[in-house]
């Protein structure tokens, strides 16, 4: 911490008549800090409490996962997928598979789309789970809601672990299929925790949605406008919570979600508020969404099998698949020159993409508050920095 | 959505650019639109103003690196000479790439439509490196484009804030070029990934025969 | 009414509380290293090699195809293949690995290992807690350490290990069968050669070139 001097290069120009105005304060919030969700920077320039600038500094999680890609076989970036949003590795494994299969024209059996759509859905539900968790922490409803959050999530992670034999990095997918299919009572256990799932939503809104702190907190903080967030390519929660009907589970119906039928719940003012609420309402929707797949699946291959596991080598070409991941829209962009390692591997990161106006959002409001939008915005540092 | 179309309406709106369609050889069919590097700028506002539909959102920005390839092929053709016709072997030496080029996968989100995927090249890959930035016209292009003046060196011209986005400030080169060549000179730990085998058989070495310890045992 | 949203919540939290005193299901913290939660059947974390039998030497499965080290996204595994030949579950030579060694703080545990290999020779174990004060030492696993007995493996994934097991039999059931047949063939040929020629030692010579060739064709095949 130091007090900004007439030299700094972050010089802000303060209104000369603002009699009250104090020195500025340089503060560099992260990279170690408990509520930047892992190792983010943010370079801030306070006057008082109030944010007057922000600097987001990436980059320290950074290995270049797209190097690393470039060197691996097709399949061998399969499981370096699954730490970049080590909270959803299933979404990444789907979104790569799904570019992959797009570059490739291959063909995926329709017992491994509902195994897709069920994993995804669940996935999506321990993620906005977690993320409620950690948003109401930062909010300072230190442990309870989190330990909540967190009691369901595990039943989702147990699910995970019983069918693909890893809690976080599942390594699901595979070109033109699922690696495995339902181990025996899966189906059972699952369609236990979708039917549980419900008493703790109700549970977790009766906690704190009508919590009046929290709604004076919220509301009003952090507001993105409809524009701004198209024009910044916000993706996912954080784009519906302004109000943009863009749901890629309907604009692309990737997949087999034309079958489904579910709502997407659209916010109107874009604050923290919205977009906490989006959550909560969208994994209402995912539970919809699961027990429509879980009476429908039908019995079947797992995967294609056609398709090679090893030496497999696309025609030259390119493509770019994207889902909806839990956190926005996560792309793949590939290019193939035939051989058997991508040419070129690109991420599109919805994590990264989300924080383009984060500056925007926090100037005027206080220190405390940049904790909540940075918490509401819900990104995995894994990703942000790959 | 057609892309022809798309083309023709660009060219009707923006005077003297210069497009061109490249082809997709994958299944995927996402063939993409060339765009001069002079009307960038423009052809980009007119997609997101004027277009139709509205290319309004832009969702993916990216680099690719194309070195310099030089394919020889080996032709034989028939030649007089002498006034004997005999088979002389020719070597065709043809020269692809040597340039950047950066990727824009553009969405309609009205029309539902996309993706547009909108290409631009420099000129090559040392010092005209130069092409201009989308971000005023697609905000979300920002820390995109940072990431590929960071990890490919394209100087993007209008950019608000080009700064290197995920190596340090310090930092030289650009890691995602095809030439990059990792320097040895890191303070690294011996369990770094690569030099896995090669520590192993120094280990086994320092041991003395390779199979001694699995004798005794 | 002001407040009724805070109230609502600490309701909540009580029942939870006095709940955590009467149902299960609300206390769910488990003593770690006292107490365990029963292990799910496909937890996998770090890799093994199978060795059927009770020699663990004799017995490994693993031919030393080096496929897993070539597919390894993080290059963890480090194989030597030896210069002799051993036979294998049916008698036929193989290679073995002189060396196999696996870098744990490398792995990371994605089983591409296990789905390449054409022999059922590696598994992902269960066994997590590794914790060494060797920081390099201690966390490559050579040979020894990774071999475990098929038994082993039954305990550990008993679905996925029968499986394993009634497929690896009928392979072998049909390997046997091939080489009984061949055997038959070579000695057929052999017999008729040396009706032909009476005197011919080098035939039972052939038959074992044969032998060899065929398993040196089977092993290309797989790779």
């Amino acid at each position: 911490m130091s007090v900004l001097t007439e030299a700094s290069v972050d010089t802000v120009s303060m209104p000369a008549d603002d009699h009250l105005q104090g020195d500025l304060l340089e503060i560099s919030m992260g990279p170690v800090h408990p509520s930047t969700h892992g190792v983010f920077r943010m370079n801030l320039l306070l006057d008082g409490e109030r944010v007057v600038k922000l600097k987001p500094v990436f980059g320290y999680l950074h290995r270049n996962h797209e190097k690393i890609a470039e060197h691996e076989t097709y399949l061998g970036s399969m499981p370096y997928t699954d730490r970049l949003d080590y909270i959803c590795s299933i979404t990444n494994n789907w979104a790569y598979a799904l570019a992959v299969e797009k570059l490739a024209g291959i063909p995926v059996p329709e017992r491994a789309e509902y195994l897709r759509v069920i994993t995804g859905e669940l996935t999506r539900l321990q993620n906005h789970a977690g993320l409620i968790g950690f948003l109401l922490q930062d909010m300072g409803a230190s442990g309870t809601p989190l330990m909540y959050a967190f009691r369901e999530r595990e039943k989702i992670l147990d699910l995970f672990e019983a069918l693909t034999g890893a809690r976080m990095m599942c390594n699901y997918m595979r070109f033109g299929g699922c690696r495995c299919d339902l181990p025996a009572g899966w189906m059972e256990q699952a369609k236990k925790v979708v039917d549980e799932f419900p008493r703790f939503l109700d549970e977790f809104e009766s906690l704190l949605r009508t919590n009046e702190i929290l709604m004076e907190r919220t509301q009003g903080t952090g507001i993105v406008t409809r524009e701004q967030a198209i024009n910044a390519g916000l993706s996912g929660p954080m784009a519906r919570a302004s109000g943009v009907n863009y749901d890629l589970r309907k604009v692309d119906k990737y997949g087999i979600y034309d079958r489904f039928s579910f709502r997407v719940p659209l916010g109107e003012h874009g604050d923290v508020y919205d977009r906490f609420m989006m959550r909560l309402l969208e994994m209402r929707e995912s539970l919809e969404i699961l027990k429509q797949a879980m009476r429908d699946i039908p019995s079947g291959p797992h995967k294609d099998p056609n398709t090679k596991i090893r030496n497999f080598r696309p025609k030259a070409g390119e493509a770019y698949g994207r889902i909806e991941a839990p956190k926005g829209e996560l792309g793949f962009y590939l290019i193939s020159d035939g051989g058997p390692n991508p040419y070129r591997y690109r991420v599109r990161p919805p994590s990264l993409i989300n924080l383009t106006l984060l500056e925007q959002m926090c100037i005027g409001h206080n220190v405390s508050d940049i904790v909540i939008i940075l918490g509401s915005i819900d990104i995995v540092l894994g990703e942000v920095d790959r | 959505m057609n892309l022809e179309e798309i083309k023709s309406q660009i060219e009707a709106n923006v005077p003297g650019c210069s497009l061109q369609i490249l082809l997709n050889g994958s299944p995927s069919g996402q063939h993409s639109l060339l765009v001069d590097k002079e009307h960038g700028l423009t052809v980009a506002s007119y997609l997101r103003d004027g277009a139709s539909p509205k290319f309004d959102y832009c969702s993916n920005v990216t680099g690719v690196d194309w070195p310099l390839k030089e394919t020889s092929t080996k032709q034989k053709t028939k030649k007089i000479v002498d006034g004997v016709e005999s088979e002389v072997e020719e070597v065709i030496k043809t020269a692809t790439g040597n340039y950047l080029e950066v990727v824009y996968h553009l969405f309609s989100m009205d029309a539902r439509q996309g993706p547009l995927v909108l290409r631009m090249r420099t000129e090559d890959r040392v010092d005209q490196v130069h092409l201009p930035s989308l971000t005023p016209v697609w905000r979300s292009a920002e820390l995109q484009e940072r990431e590929v003046y960071d990890l490919f060196g394209v100087v993007f011209d209008g950019h608000p804030d080009l700064r290197r986005l995920l190596m340090w400030d310090d930092f030289k080169d650009h890691p995602m070029r095809k030439d990059y060549v990792d320097p040895d000179d890191y303070e690294y730990e011996p369990t770094a990934h690569d030099e896995v085998l090669k520590r192993m058989q120094a280990h086994y070495a320092a041991q003395g025969a390779p199979s001694a310890s699995e004798e005794t045992r | 009414m002001l407040g009724e949203g805070i109230i609502k919540g600490l309701a909540e939290t009580a029942r939870n509380f006095f709940g955590s005193y009467v149902n299960k299901e609300r206390l769910t913290t488990v003593q770690y290293p006292e107490e365990r939660l029963p292990r799910i059947e496909a937890t996998r974390d770090f890799p093994f090699l199978v060795y059927d039998g009770d020699d663990w030497e004799k017995g490994l499965r693993c031919v030393a195809c080096q496929i897993c080290e070539k597919e390894c996204p993080p290059k963890c595994i480090y194989i030597e293949k030896s210069k002799d030949k051993k036979p294998d579950a049916v008698g036929k030579p193989q290679n073995y690995p002189a060396k196999f060694d696996i870098d744990v703080s490398v792995c990371m545990s994605c089983q591409i290992c296990v789905e390449v290999c054409p022999f059922d020779a590696i598994k992902m174990d269960v066994q997590f807690e590794l914790s060494s004060d060797d920081r390099f030492g201690g966390l490559l696993l050579t040979k020894d350490k990774l071999a475990k007995s098929n038994e082993y493996y039954h305990e550990i994934h008993p679905t996925e290990a029968a499986g394993v097991d009634a497929a690896l039999a009928e392979d072998r059931e049909k390997e046997k069968e091939k080489q009984r047949l061949a055997a038959a063939a070579a000695a057929a040929a052999a017999a008729a050669k040396a009706a032909a020629a009476a005197a011919a030692p080098p035939t039972t010579v052939a038959a074992t070139k044969d032998g060899a060739g065929s398993g040196g064709a089977a092993k290309e095949e797989a790779k």
